[in-house]
């Protein structure tokens, strides 16, 4: 799972270490191989074959009775997945979700990290066992226990707001997608505030003492000083966010289990297992592909653009 | 009198830090405290009684009648979960180190290369392999089976980076050269001394791995149709799917999500120091 990763990447180049001479080839094969054939077979593969099936399409020899044949399409699939209105409305709705939801979840996690470590708060370790706790909820669990908050029988919440005159519908057209980013807010937040709490960790107290003398308030020092330190570690949870984003997929299928306004194509992943549900493996495929270029896309555009701004 | 400002500025500074984070911790568990509230009541007062206050504690006729359903099939995704996650995550952390130490402290050509593959393959999102998998495992009439999610769990490029990362930092390419010199082979090496100063780093990279298996469920998902096979997750959303049919099934769902975290959220809270090891590592290096 990609949600298992955390800062990446930059230490692939700076990272280059004595390291050790003379192993034979067959030595070091024998360590790599172990790894590297089931990370061909499991990753490398299936990506091939899913561009390989993308190519194709099914045809019939002679109208709708004719026995089907499989052949070269070049990008017939891809053509008819974008074409399809479904496909822009899965992709519409994640966008919008993750333009608000990741904004939303990282201030809230890296306030939680800047409060954590700054002097100002007590019981700092009850408040981070706190927040970290979701992590170990499964999704689906995450949002069947949700579901049950939503749901107008079962919620004390949906109680506690008619009981002062409100009448929340969390499960309604327009709010379901809230409800959604919700869940996710609640499971991630502190998985990423732990990231940026132990960036901000690393970072020695002498940096802040010269500001410390000059009377900077604890809110300067954290905005002026801590977070461009910690910048990269923001940018790195920023780039995981955005592709679990994109892979929406568990806490969407329960909340449909209680809600109507949740169709099976709602998001890219839900539309792709759909598609596939009614055999159009080929068209799947492509909509797989697409998923996957644009988390690399996104991924590395935001990475590049960020870096670039850093040098600036 | 600037001193005098400063101490109340920090006063009201602390308060307002204390409001806030007490809002979110309440955030944070206010579901979890909801559930356990939730799986001591019989059935019929889930709708009847206000959500977050106990009523009659039902919780040990629910835990029997969670534990009956089906002939305890809950009991056996249960024991999956436990099989795929452990087991997984076992054989994965193995071969990662493996990889991460043979990257991080042998030469070679193109090892470089290989690190730059390992390290793109962290940011495949991996539920748009699941259906390509799919496919691929029913050629070879895996589908359906332990396999069929076990294998595709045991590659984690995160705990190659992760293990490379360590090991260039744990381990001092003096003493393999000693060990090398009274003679142990390379794999005697990494076995006896490497894993020795890694075993903190190991339990770092098992605990990744071992909660992104725990909690899959994409990939299941598409891979199994017996429930026999199923992990929890995929478990409970099957029942939950069936509430509307079978009402009773309900206080089912919630005592099992119960069961089900509880035992995490306790391994969570006892190795919480191995998480903050993972979790820094990377970001400033």
């Amino acid at each position: 799972m990609t949600d298992l990763a955390v800062p990446v990447i930059r230490a692939a180049k700076s990272r280059r270490r004595r390291g050790i001479a003379g192993v034979s080839p067959r030595m070091i094969a024998a360590f790599l191989i172990p790894f590297f054939l089931p990370f061909v077979l499991f990753y490398i593969v299936p990506i091939i074959y899913a561009l390989c099936q993308s190519m194709l399409v099914v045809r019939r020899t002679a109208g709708e009775f004719g026995t089907s044949y499989t052949t070269f399409g070049g990008f017939t699939q891809y053509i008819q997945a974008v074409q399809n209105s479904e496909f822009w409305g899965s992709i519409g709705r994640i966008g919008l979700f993750g333009v608000v939801q990741v904004p939303v979840m990282l201030a809230v996690a890296l306030l939680i990290a800047l409060l954590l470590d700054s002097p100002l708060l007590r019981l700092k370790s009850f408040f981070r066992i706190a927040a970290f706790m979701p992590y170990a909820v499964p999704g689906v669990i995450a949002a069947i226990m949700w579901s049950f908050l939503y749901s107008p029988e079962l919620s004390p919440i949906v109680t506690l707001l008619q009981d002062i005159g409100l009448k929340p519908d969390f499960l309604g057209p327009s709010a379901v997608l809230w409800s959604i980013a919700n869940v996710s807010t609640w499971l991630w937040t502190g998985y990423n505030m732990l990231v940026l709490f132990s960036a901000l960790q690393a970072i020695p107290q002498e940096l802040y003492e010269a500001a410390k003398l000059d009377g900077a308030s604890n809110w300067t020092i954290a905005l002026r000083i801590k977070v461009p330190i910690i910048a990269p570690a923001l940018i790195m949870t920023t780039v995981f966010s955005i592709i679990g984003t994109l892979q929406l997929y568990a806490e969407p299928a329960v909340l449909q289990q209680i809600s109507t306004n949740i169709s099976s194509t709602y998001t890219p992943n839900m539309l792709a297992y759909a598609i596939a549900s009614g055999n159009n493996y080929q068209q799947a495929a492509a909509v797989s592909v697409i998923i996957a270029i644009v988390t690399f896309v996104l991924s590395f555009g935001f990475m590049r653009l960020t870096s670039r701004k850093a040098q600036a | 009198m600037r001193r005098g400002v400063i101490a109340r500025e920090s006063r009201v500074s602390k308060v307002a830090a204390m409001t806030v984070m007490i809002a979110l911790a309440i955030y944070f568990l206010l579901p979890v405290y909801f559930l356990v509230v939730a799986a001591t009541k019989p059935q019929g007062d889930l709708a009847s009684t206000f959500g977050l206050a106990f009523s009659h504690f039902h919780f040990w006729q629910n835990l029997s009648t969670l534990f009956g359903v089906d002939n305890g099939i809950f009991l056996r995704w249960a024991l999956n979960s436990v099989i795929y996650a452990v087991g997984g995550a076992a054989v994965g952390t193995l071969i990662s180190t493996l990889a991460g130490y043979a990257l991080a402290k042998f030469h070679f050509r193109f090892r470089e290369t290989f690190f730059s593959i390992v390290l793109g393959g962290v940011l495949v999102p991996t539920t748009a392999l699941a259906l390509p998998l799919f496919l691929l495992f029913s050629t070879v009439h895996l589908t359906d089976t332990y396999w069929a999610v076990f294998l595709p769990s045991i590659v984690s490029p995160f705990g190659v980076y992760l293990a490379r990362i360590f090991a260039g930092g744990a381990i001092p390419d003096e003493i393999i050269e000693s060990a090398r010199l009274d003679g142990a082979g390379e794999f005697r090496i990494f076995f006896s001394v490497a894993f020795k100063l890694l075993s903190p780093s190991l339990v770092t990279i098992f605990l990744f791995q071992f909660v992104g298996i725990w909690n899959n469920f994409f990939l299941p998902m598409v891979m199994l149709q017996s429930d026999q096979l199923y992990p929890l997750t995929l478990g409970l959303y099957n029942w939950n799917g069936q509430i509307s049919r079978v009402p009773l099934l309900q206080q089912s769902v919630i005592t099992g999500s119960l069961v089900s975290i509880i035992p995490l959220i306790i391994v969570f809270l006892a190795l919480q120091r191995f998480w903050k090891t993972g979790l820094a590592s990377g970001s400033l290096k």
